[in-house]
């Protein structure tokens, strides 16, 4: 039986409620780490566990707080990014509507860690009913002693409260969402200096994603050495994947990493396989901007072997036949799904999102819109797609953040696997507006369907 | 304290140079100067915080530090990385940079009126320059490009945003000079605008330099729109005693004239000295102004065509009556 | 053009501005921002130039600094917008799962387009980027409220009591608990 440590007690009635959540075991990290360790042995818990962050970029955690800036006399900050934004990804979202308190302890043993007296939670704004739900467990975390002053008689004092954003996805780059937390414009700043050194209000700051913060409590709980025992190599623990897509069963589930994709996928505990019996034609695993896999490397990698939900193993083949574990935003499409209409749908999304402070962004991210909008209305030519590719190109690594990267990424990725497609749409215009072009015409997938 | 201070030594192109810890790798290319000084279009060493948007002077760093020699796997606005010690850059020598470089002025032009003929910052716009240097000759782009209306920011500027590029240089001048800022940046992406919001009359004594840190033409002195054609006329550094700036300032005139006043730039268009409204506005008379002589302008500006410094030879003169 | 008189927060929600103030270190009241606009949209209705002229009063900043925020972020109305926002989500997982039928449908249905209001002042409908309910798609958000596995019969009882009721862009004041 896999093994849950965020949601092991999401199913108990009443769990958001504080009163629930400590008679089955919360708060007492908080108790042991505040009474029994020092921050630096939290930190070093952290370290042991391999904790990686859950937001997407995979930085060990352990390795991103000792960077952190200490100087004399100056406060620093812990910032929860719930800004979770990826198209595709929900799993933050159900961690805090369901157990808000295990985002509110875990937010605690981290600020402990970091020496942190004032952190704030920033979720997206379209969020607000989740505020609503993590703010009334805040409340209930200080009534009962969890926040304010002296915490436990231990002398440790931590202030904690939540802040919305107003719909802008690149508040999820932590330097957008420190702008966006100082009451100005989401735009990403450069550099460095990096938030650990000039963060929040210029003071040192951490930023870490929801789902890595509450790994935080199991942790110290079971200790880190417990924790990296869980998953595979450098995949340590368990991680929330938000699946969505053509799939029997939709939803949050918690893995341990290093699950093979195929069980993920077919398997009646997780996602129930394919719905409707149709065929799987391609995965995003990883949320809307990491690269998306054709269905015959979807469970195997290039070399035949089996594909595993952990850091190294999607990202196995590099992007030529590879993809990233990303923020576990997994969209999986049938064979009626248009991977041109899907291309142009999320090129939209980037567009729609540049904060438009970069030239390359700025104007690259609404042609690469356009061009696809072009091609998948049947209009599109065959240098369109060079075109594309070219774009794209010269768009990804040349931004202030890497948005610019996120939205190539997707661009790329569809023209190397599905170049093919592509060409239809160009080939056989008025076709494609009537039907989707099905499969990809993978070599074994012919010779078997033949 | 008397100790010296260590010097760094970066290399860029294969030239050398010894610079001040904290130093840009932009900032040390132009005291080397010349070949290896990569563009800028939204940097502007005398305005905190500008820098690093435009992506134009994008450098390859091929060696990291003496202590640490790996590359950078991203090519890095050399506006806003300072130099290591033993760093080793490549602006013109790297394939990669002049690909990226024409992708950003492709990038930059997509959605730019390219209405130069009827531009008064034609001649002195650092855009043409830059497509002229870096870019490719014909645009792919074959959609609608995106415009706005003109707008007047009050008695002296023209706001033309469709010919914007966002440097964000306008935001930062208001911001640092002036005591309230009452234009700003508005929407996101590419609807992104300057703007006041609500066609507010910008009033500030000193905002008029908006118009000289602006590298194209979006922002015009209303006092010369349309008036000449800036290579038609003479520039002379002037002076004037101002209790506001320092009245340091270049007359662009039409023969006895004064056609516009702007600030002093330096060979890379930025300006050190800011000066007034009343002195670039309402100061038009001779007789105001103590005049020093021509400016030196730069012979590859066309700013200097018709401003000749030596004798021309005879064929040319028969080539130009042609 | 309102009357600037009118242009204020009734004391429990000036009260929840200095609290939300008060959670920042003093001098740094203009973190308070996105908090306070989305105070005073869901009072007002949408943010014109005088509440924004009024949030930057509240927050002792320039004007201009409230403009920069209000139009960057996409939950800002500062045009008119009717009582309640049906925002459907349109992006990747929301599409294959028909979110334009959705859109289509509501279109229909109130006889308006993307982005228009109903003459009654009631409904405004807007298509809108990735809301995180992917797996619950297609969805839509009214207010603070977010309704999902939407279906035509769906939409025909959600639209019906929010004609009936229509208070859904009330944040803060009505949903609390």
């Amino acid at each position: 039986m896999a093994r849950k440590l965020l949601l092991n007690n999401v199913h108990i009635e009443g769990i958001h409620n504080y009163d629930v959540y400590r008679k089955n075991g919360g708060y007492a990290a908080v108790e042991k780490a505040l009474k029994t360790m020092s921050p630096e042995d939290v930190v070093e818990e952290v370290k042991k566990s391999g904790l990686r962050g859950r937001g997407g970029a995979g930085f060990p955690t352990g390795m991103k707080w000792s960077f952190l800036a200490k100087p004399e006399g100056v406060p620093r900050h812990l910032l929860c990014n719930a800004d979770e934004s990826e198209p595709g990804t929900f799993k933050d979202r159900y961690l805090m509507e369901k157990i808000p308190h295990l985002l509110i302890e875990g937010m605690i043993l981290s600020s402990f860690a970091l020496g942190a007296n004032q952190s704030y939670i920033y979720i997206r704004g379209e969020y607000m009913f989740v505020l609503r739900i993590v703010e009334k467990a805040i409340a209930e975390a200080y009534a009962n002693g969890w926040l304010g002053k002296n915490i436990l008689g231990t002398g440790y004092d931590l202030d904690l409260s939540i802040m919305p954003g107003a719909g802008a996805y690149i508040c999820g780059e932590e330097t957008a969402l420190i702008e966006s937390l100082e009451g100005k414009r989401g735009n990403p700043r450069m550099k460095p200096p990096f938030p650990a050194i000039q963060g929040l209000w210029q003071r040192p700051t951490v930023v870490n994603n929801v789902e890595t913060i509450t790994a935080v409590v199991p942790i110290v709980n079971e200790g880190g050495d417990e924790y990296a025992k869980i998953g595979i190599g450098r995949s340590t623990g368990t991680k929330l994947i938000s699946a969505s897509g053509n799939v029997n069963k939709p939803g949050v589930y918690e893995i341990e990493l290093g699950l093979s994709v195929e069980e993920f996928i077919y398997s009646d505990q997780y996602l129930g396989g394919m719905k409707n019996g149709k065929r799987l034609k391609a995965c995003v695993p990883g949320g809307s901007s990491v690269p998306i896999l054709p269905h015959y490397l979807v469970c195997k990698t290039a070399n035949g072997e089996d594909r595993l939900m952990s850091y190294e193993s999607l990202a196995d083949g590099g992007f030529q036949t590879g993809s990233m574990l990303g923020s576990g935003g997994f969209i999986v499409f049938d064979e009626d799904q248009c991977i041109v209409r899907n291309t142009w749908n999320f090129a939209r999304f980037y567009h729609h999102e540049s904060c438009g402070q970069c030239s390359p962004c700025r104007e690259g991210t609404g042609w690469m819109e356009k061009v696809l909008h072009r091609l998948e209305e049947g209009h599109g030519t065959i240098a369109d797609i060079d075109l594309l590719w070219d774009i794209q190109r010269k768009i990804e690594g040349n931004t202030i953040c890497p948005l610019g990267d996120a939205a190539a990424w997707p661009v790329a990725a569809a023209i190397r696997h599905f170049r093919e497609e592509f060409e239809w749409h160009v080939n056989q215009p008025k076709e494609s507006q009537i039907r989707n072009y099905g499969l990809v015409a993978d070599k074994s997938f012919q010779t078997e369907n033949a | 304290m008397s100790e010296q201070i260590q010097k760094f030594t970066i290399t860029i192109d294969g030239k050398s140079i010894q610079v001040d810890p904290g130093t840009t790798i932009l900032n040390a290319a132009r005291m080397i100067g010349g070949e290896v000084v990569p563009p800028a279009m939204c940097y502007y060493s005398s305005l905190k915080g500008s820098g690093g948007k435009c992506r134009t002077c994008l450098v390859e760093v091929s060696k990291g530090s003496e202590k640490d020699p790996r590359p950078m796997p991203k090519l890095v606005a050399s506006c806003s990385t300072s130099v290591m010690d033993g760093m080793e850059v490549k602006n013109k020598s790297s394939e990669k940079v002049i690909d990226a470089r024409k992708g950003v002025v492709e990038f930059l032009l997509i959605n730019h009126p390219l209405d130069c003929p009827v531009c008064d910052q034609a001649g002195e716009c650092h855009l043409q320059d830059l497509a002229f240097e870096h870019g490719v000759g014909q645009s792919r782009y074959e959609f609608e490009r995106r415009t706005f209306d003109k707008v007047d920011l009050g008695e002296y500027i023209k706001l033309h945003m469709t010919r914007c590029i966002l440097c964000y240089r306008c935001v930062y001048t208001a911001n640092q000079l002036t005591d309230n800022r009452e234009h700003g940046i508005l929407k996101r992406g590419d609807a992104a605008e300057i703007s006041t919001f609500i066609e507010k009359n910008l009033s500030n004594d000193f905002i008029g330099n908006v118009i000289d840190v602006c590298p194209v033409g979006a922002l015009t002195d209303k006092t010369f729109r349309f008036r000449s054609r800036v290579w038609y006329t003479k520039p002379m550094d002037a002076s004037c005693s101002c209790d506001k700036c320092n009245g340091n300032a270049v007359l662009w005139m039409i023969g006895d004239e004064i056609a516009r006043v702007t600030a002093r730039k330096d060979q890379y268009g930025e300006v050190k000295e800011f000066i007034c409204n009343d002195c670039r506005f309402n100061k038009k008379e001779k007789s105001q102004w103590n005049i020093e002589g021509p400016r030196k302008i730069s012979r590859h500006s066309v700013i200097s065509a018709n401003h000749y410094e030596r004798e021309i030879p005879k064929h040319t003169v028969l080539l130009n009556k042609a | 053009m309102e009357n600037n008189q009118r242009i204020e927060l009734p004391q429990h929600l000036l009260d929840e501005v200095q609290r939300v103030i008060s959670l920042f270190p003093e001098g740094k009241q203009k973190s308070a921002l996105l908090r306070v606009l989305h105070i005073a949209q869901a009072h007002f209705g949408w943010l014109s130039v005088d509440v924004m002229d009024y949030v930057a009063r509240l927050l002792h900043i320039q004007p201009i600094e409230v403009y920069e925020v209000a139009t960057f972020y996409s939950m800002y109305d500062t045009q008119q917008v009717g009582k309640v926002k049906l925002e459907v989500c349109r992006t990747g997982p929301c599409m294959i799962e028909g979110a334009e039928n959705i859109v289509n449908y509501i279109e229909k249905k109130l006889g308006i387009k993307d982005g228009e209001t109903t003459a009654d002042g009631i409904f405004t409908l807007k298509t809108v980027e990735c809301l995180g309910a992917c797996g619950y798609a297609p969805m839509l958000q009214a207010g603070e409220k977010f309704h999902e596995h939407l279906t035509e019969e769906k939409v025909d009882a959600l639209i019906e009591a929010y004609r009936s009721n229509p208070v859904a862009n009330y944040m803060g004041e009505n949903q609390n608990g």
